[in-house]
C-alpha cells in the first residue's frame, strides 16, 4: 500500500510539473488522455475485462472549448494531492460542491464524475487510491476478520458479524487488510430485502458464506472488495440478482467490469458465477412474473452482441428471456413461503453451479 | 301626397351630426383629437416660414364642473400657443368660425387637409359647453388681435362676440387659441402623451411643452436647428383629377382655350403634351373651357386617367424629413443602440407624388414588448389608432420575413418608423388614423424596411461576433490564471508561472479575426484579471 501511495504522489507531482513547465515556456498547457470513446474500448480476452485501446485525445488549454475541463482536470489533480497528503477521504458529491469554492463550477454531478474519470485514466490510478468514493450504500456481513489501515484506526481489528445490519463497505473497509475467515464462499445479492432475509435465515452459517449487499449496480469499492476476497482469500463468488436484463448485467459487471471503468484494473472477478435468478427459473419454479417491456427487449439485443455475454449460459438465458417474454424479481420466491429460497433454491443452485 | 320636407344642411351642421367621422366620438377621443388638430395647425404655421416651432400646450380641468350624464367627462380647457406665422386679422373669424375655410385647401403637403380639424375642435367645444373660442394672433405687425368667436352652425358662419386689439411692440408672431370642451383627460392621457412623444420624434427641431390637468410638465426639447425645407404648392396632376375639381377649375379659370387651360392648371403639362392629349381626348384645342358640357367634362376626366404620355409628377413640392432629422428624432426619443434610416426616392400613386421614409431602431429605450413597435407618420402626424389596418402594419407583420434578416422578434427590441409624405395622403377616414393599402405606397415602404433590415442584420451579426469573441477572451482570462495557480500547487512550487504571454497571444489571434470591424478593440482588449 505504501509503495502504491508513493507512486501516486509522484504521478500527481509530475502532472503538476509538466503543466507548470509548459506555461513557463509560454506554451499552452495540454495533456494526452487515453480516449474513452466506445471505439477505443476493447474486450481483453486474457484479462477477461474491458480495456482501453491505443487511441489518445489531446486536451489543450489553447482550445476555448477545452480550457474549462482542462482547468477542472488540473484542479482535480490538486484536490487528489490534498486528499492523499492530508489523509482525508471525500465523496464524488463533495467534489462537485468543492469546485464551487474554487470557481471552477461543474454543470452537474455527471460532469464532475467525468473529470474524475479523466484524472484516473491520465495518472493511471483509481479514485479510491486518492480517497474519492461514491455515497456508500453497499454492505457486507459474515465471519471475516479485518485490520484497518486508515489513520486513527491503524491496527484495529473487527469481525464483520459485529453488526446485525451488516457493515457498510466504505473506504476504510476496502483498504483494510483481510486477516482471517472461516467462510468458504461469497454470495452477492442485489436487493436489501434479500440480504436481510439471508441474514435472518443464517445463510452465512448454513453455507459458510460472506454475504454482500450490492444495492443495485455494485459500486467500484464493493467490486474491488469482491475482487480482493477472491484473489486474497481464494473464495469463490456467487452473484444473485433479479431475473431481468438489468439484474443480469449487475452480475456481469461484477464478473467482467464495466466499459466506464475500462481504464482500471482490480475491479473485476472473472471467476465469479452468476447463479440466478435465471430466465429459465421463471418457468422451472413457476415464479410470479411480469411481461417484459420494449426497453428490456432493446437491452437484451445489446447484451446479446456484447462480448462479455458470449458464454453459453448467458446466451442461453438471453434466448429464454426473448422466448418467454417474462421477467421476475428475487422476491418472487416469497410466493412459496419466506424460506423456500434459502431452503430449496439456493442449495440446489449452488450445487448445480459446480458444473458451470 | 307625401309631406316630407327637405332642408339644406351646412357643412358645419353635417359635421355636427357626424362627429365620429372627424374623431370626436367620445369625451376621451375628443380631447385627444382636439389637442392633435390644434398642435398640427401650430406646426404648419411655424414650418411654412421655417420658424423653429416652440409650442406650448396646457390642459386644465381644475375649475370645470363634472358632467352628470357622462362619467369621467369634465369641462376641460385646452390652450395651445405657438410662434408660427400668425393669422391676418381679417381671416381670424372665418379661420376659426367656419368649416372648410383655411389656407390648406390646396395641393401642398401639410398636416391638415381641409382646414377642418381645428374648426371641428371648436365646433365640438361649442356644442358641449356653449362656450366661445378665444384666439389671440399676430403676424409680426405692431398689432395683436384677440377674438372671441362662436360658430353659427346652420349657416356655417362665424359670430364674433368680442374683438380687442393690443399693441405688439415686441413684434411677436404666433397664435394662441383656447377652447373649452367636454373631455375626459384621464382616459386620454396615454394617447396624448404618446402623441407628443411621437410628434417629437418627427420634429426634433421643435420645442414642445405640455402641462396636464394635474400640473405635470412634459418637455420635449429641440435637439437640432436643422429644419426640413418647407413644402411648396403644386398644380394638380391630370392623373389625380376628378369631375368636381375640373368643374371648379373651369368656373374660375381665366384661360380662353382648352390648350392653355391644360398648361395653366395642370402639373407638368407643356404645349406639346397639352396638344397631344386634347387630340387623344377628342376635344378641340381652341374650345373655350367654360363652354364644356357635363358629358364632355366626364370624357375629359376619363381621358386624363387613360392618357399614357403625361410626365410623372415631380416631388419638389414634398418635404420629407430626410435622413438627418429621422435619425435625430429616433435618437432623441428612443436612444437605441442601432439606427438605420432610409429615404426612398419620390414615387407616384394616382397622380399624387409621395415619399416613404423608414427608420429602424434596435435596443436602447425601444420598448421590449416582445413584438415590433410600429410608429406611423403621415405628413409628420403620428397615427395612433387602428394600427392593424394600416399599410405599414401589413408590411411589417405579414410581408416582411424577419427571420431572413436573423431578427428574432421575441427577443429583439425593435421599432419600425414609417413616414409617408404626400400632397394627398390616402387616409381611409376623416379621422386620419391609417393609410390605405395603395400598392405603390406598400411597395416603397416594404423596400425601405428591407433596406434598413439588411443594415440591422449586418449590425446584429457584427455584434454577435464581438460578443462571441469577448466571451472567448473572458474564458481564457478566467481559466489560464487558475491553471497556473493549480499547477503551481500541484507541483509544489513557490512562484505562479506567468500566463500573460499566453493571454497576449490569444488576443492577437482575436483581433486578426475581427479585422475590419470598428470600435470593438477597446472592449476586447481589456486587461485580464490578475490571478489571486
Amino acid at each position: 500500500m505504501k509503495v502504491r501511495k508513493e507512486k501516486l504522489i509522484k504521478s500527481l507531482l509530475s502532472l503538476g510539473e509538466e503543466i507548470y513547465g509548459q506555461i513557463d515556456s509560454q506554451v499552452f498547457p495540454s495533456v494526452e488522455l487515453p480516449s474513452r470513446s466506445t471505439s477505443n474500448i476493447k474486450y481483453d480476452e486474457k484479462l477477461r475485462q474491458y480495456v482501453l485501446g491505443e487511441k489518445c485525445i489531446k486536451r489543450t488549454s489553447r482550445n476555448v472549448r477545452h480550457i474549462r475541463p482542462f482547468t477542472q482536470l488540473v484542479w482535480m489533480g490538486y484536490m487528489a494531492n490534498q486528499l492523499i497528503n492530508q489523509g482525508k477521504t471525500s465523496t464524488l458529491r463533495d467534489m462537485y460542491y468543492m469546485a464551487q469554492a474554487y470557481d471552477v463550477n461543474f454543470k452537474d454531478q455527471a460532469e464532475s464524475d467525468d473529470i474524475i474519470t479523466d484524472l484516473e485514466s491520465l495518472i493511471e490510478f483509481s479514485r479510491e487510491d486518492f480517497h474519492l468514493f461514491p455515497e456508500e450504500r453497499s454492505a457486507i456481513y459474515g465471519n471475516l476478520n479485518i485490520e484497518y489501515t486508515v489513520p486513527k484506526y491503524e491496527g484495529k481489528r473487527l469481525n464483520l458479524t459485529v453488526h446485525p445490519d451488516g457493515v457498510m463497505i466504505g473506504p476504510a473497509l476496502t483498504s483494510a487488510e483481510f486477516v482471517s475467515t472461516d467462510a468458504e464462499i461469497v454470495i452477492c445479492v442485489e436487493k436489501g430485502a434479500m440480504f436481510t432475509r439471508f441474514l435472518e435465515e443464517d445463510v452465512h452459517k448454513k453455507f459458510k458464506a460472506l454475504l454482500i449487499h450490492t444495492a443495485g449496480q455494485a459500486p467500484r469499492g464493493t467490486r474491488h472488495m469482491i475482487h480482493r476476497l477472491h484473489e486474497e482469500m481464494n473464495l469463490p463468488v456467487y452473484v444473485f440478482c433479479d431475473a431481468d436484463p438489468w439484474g443480469m448485467h449487475i452480475a456481469q459487471v461484477i464478473i467482467s467490469g464495466s466499459a466506464n471503468a475500462a481504464h482500471l484494473k482490480d475491479l473485476t472477478s472473472p471467476d465469479a458465477k452468476w447463479c440466478g435468478v435465471w430466465a429459465s427459473d421463471i418457468t422451472r419454479y413457476k415464479l410470479p412474473s411480469e411481461k417484459i417491456t420494449e426497453l428490456d427487449l432493446k437491452r437484451l439485443r445489446e447484451l446479446e452482441r456484447d462480448p462479455r455475454y458470449r458464454e453459453e449460459l448467458w446466451q442461453r438465458e438471453i434466448k429464454v428471456f426473448n422466448d418467454i417474454k417474462r421477467k421476475a424479481e428475487q422476491e418472487a420466491f416469497s410466493r412459496y413461503g419466506l424460506t423456500k429460497i434459502v431452503d430449496e433454491y439456493l442449495p440446489h443452485r449452488l450445487d448445480e453451479m459446480k458444473s458451470y | 301626397m307625401s309631406r316630407e320636407s327637405f332642408y339644406e344642411i351646412s357643412p358645419a351642421d353635417f359635421f355636427y351630426r357626424n362627429k365620429d367621422l372627424a374623431g370626436f366620438s367620445n369625451p376621451a377621443r375628443a380631447i385627444y383629437s382636439a389637442v392633435r388638430e390644434l398642435v398640427e395647425n401650430s406646426f404648419d404655421a411655424s414650418e411654412v416660414y421655417k420658424y423653429q416651432p416652440d409650442i406650448f400646450v396646457r390642459i386644465n380641468d381644475a375649475d370645470g364642473e363634472s358632467l352628470e350624464d357622462l362619467e369621467g367627462a369634465t369641462v376641460t380647457t385646452i390652450k395651445v400657443a405657438d410662434n408660427g406665422c400668425g393669422i391676418p386679422a381679417r381671416h381670424i373669424p372665418s379661420a376659426f368660425g367656419q368649416v372648410f375655410y383655411g389656407s390648406k385647401y390646396r395641393l401642398r403637403q401639410s398636416r391638415g387637409t381641409f382646414g377642418l380639424g381645428g374648426t371641428m375642435a371648436i365646433l365640438y367645444g361649442q356644442i358641449t359647453t356653449s362656450s366661445p373660442v378665444k384666439v389671440v394672433s399676430a403676424t409680426s405687425g405692431k398689432v395683436a388681435h384677440e377674438y372671441e368667436i362662436m360658430i353659427d352652425i346652420r349657416r356655417n358662419r362665424p359670430v364674433i362676440l368680442k374683438h380687442k386689439t393690443y399693441r405688439n411692440e415686441s413684434l411677436w408672431h404666433g397664435t394662441i387659441i383656447e377652447v373649452k370642451m367636454e373631455g375626459d383627460y384621464k382616459r386620454a392621457t396615454a394617447k396624448i402623451l404618446e402623441y407628443f412623444k411621437q410628434t417629437a420624434m418627427v420634429a426634433p427641431y421643435a420645442n414642445i411643452t405640455f402641462v396636464d390637468t394635474r400640473g405635470r410638465l412634459y418637455r420635449f426639447n429641440q435637439v437640432t436647428k436643422e429644419m426640413p425645407k418647407p413644402p411648396t404648392e403644386t398644380k394638380l396632376h391630370p392623373y389625380g383629377s376628378d369631375v368636381e375639381t375640373i368643374k371648379r377649375l373651369m368656373a374660375m379659370t381665366p384661360c380662353k382655350s382648352m390648350h392653355s387651360f391644360m398648361m395653366e392648371h395642370f402639373h407638368k403639362v407643356g404645349p406639346i403634351i397639352a396638344g397631344n392629349f386634347l387630340r387623344a381626348a377628342g376635344i378641340p384645342q381652341k374650345r373655350k373651357p367654360r363652354k364644356l358640357n357635363n358629358v364632355e367634362i366626364v370624357k375629359l376626366v376619363k381621358a386624363m386617367k387613360r392618357f399614357p404620355n403625361f410626365r410623372p409628377p415631380s416631388a419638389e413640392c414634398l418635404s420629407p424629413l430626410g435622413e438627418n432629422l429621422l435619425r435625430a428624432g429616433i435618437q432623441k426619443e428612443l436612444k437605441p443602440e442601432f439606427i438605420s434610416v432610409k429615404v426612398r426616392n419620390p414615387s407616384v400613386y394616382s397622380g399624387f407624388p409621395f415619399i416613404a421614409e423608414v427608420g429602424l431602431a434596435y435596443g436602447g429605450e425601444v420598448p421590449k414588448s416582445g413584438d415590433i413597435v410600429l410608429y406611423r407618420f403621415a405628413n409628420r402626424i403620428p397615427l395612433l389608432y387602428d394600427e392593424a389596418s394600416d399599410v405599414s402594419w401589413k408590411v411589417v407583420h405579414s410581408l416582411m420575413n424577419w427571420r431572413n434578416y436573423h431578427v428574432d422578434l421575441h427577443s429583439t427590441p425593435l421599432a419600425v418608423m414609417v413616414h409617408v409624405c404626400s400632397t394627398k395622403i390616402p387616409y381611409r377616414s376623416v379621422g386620419k388614423e391609417f393609410i390605405a393599402e395603395i400598392p405603390e405606397i406598400e411597395r416603397e415602404i416594404l423596400n425601405g424596411v428591407r433596406d434598413a433590415a439588411r443594415e440591422l442584420s449586418g449590425f446584429l451579426a457584427r455584434r454577435r461576433s464581438v460578443e462571441v469573441e469577448k466571451k472567448r477572451l473572458d474564458v481564457f482570462g478566467k481559466f489560464l490564471p487558475k491553471i497556473a495557480e493549480f499547477s503551481k500547487k500541484l507541483a509544489g512550487r513557490e512562484v505562479t508561472p506567468d500566463v500573460k504571454p499566453l493571454l497576449r497571444s490569444v488576443m492577437k489571434h482575436g483581433s486578426e479575426e475581427k479585422e475590419g470591424y470598428e470600435g470593438t478593440e477597446g472592449e476586447a482588449h481589456k486587461e485580464p484579471p490578475e490571478s489571486g
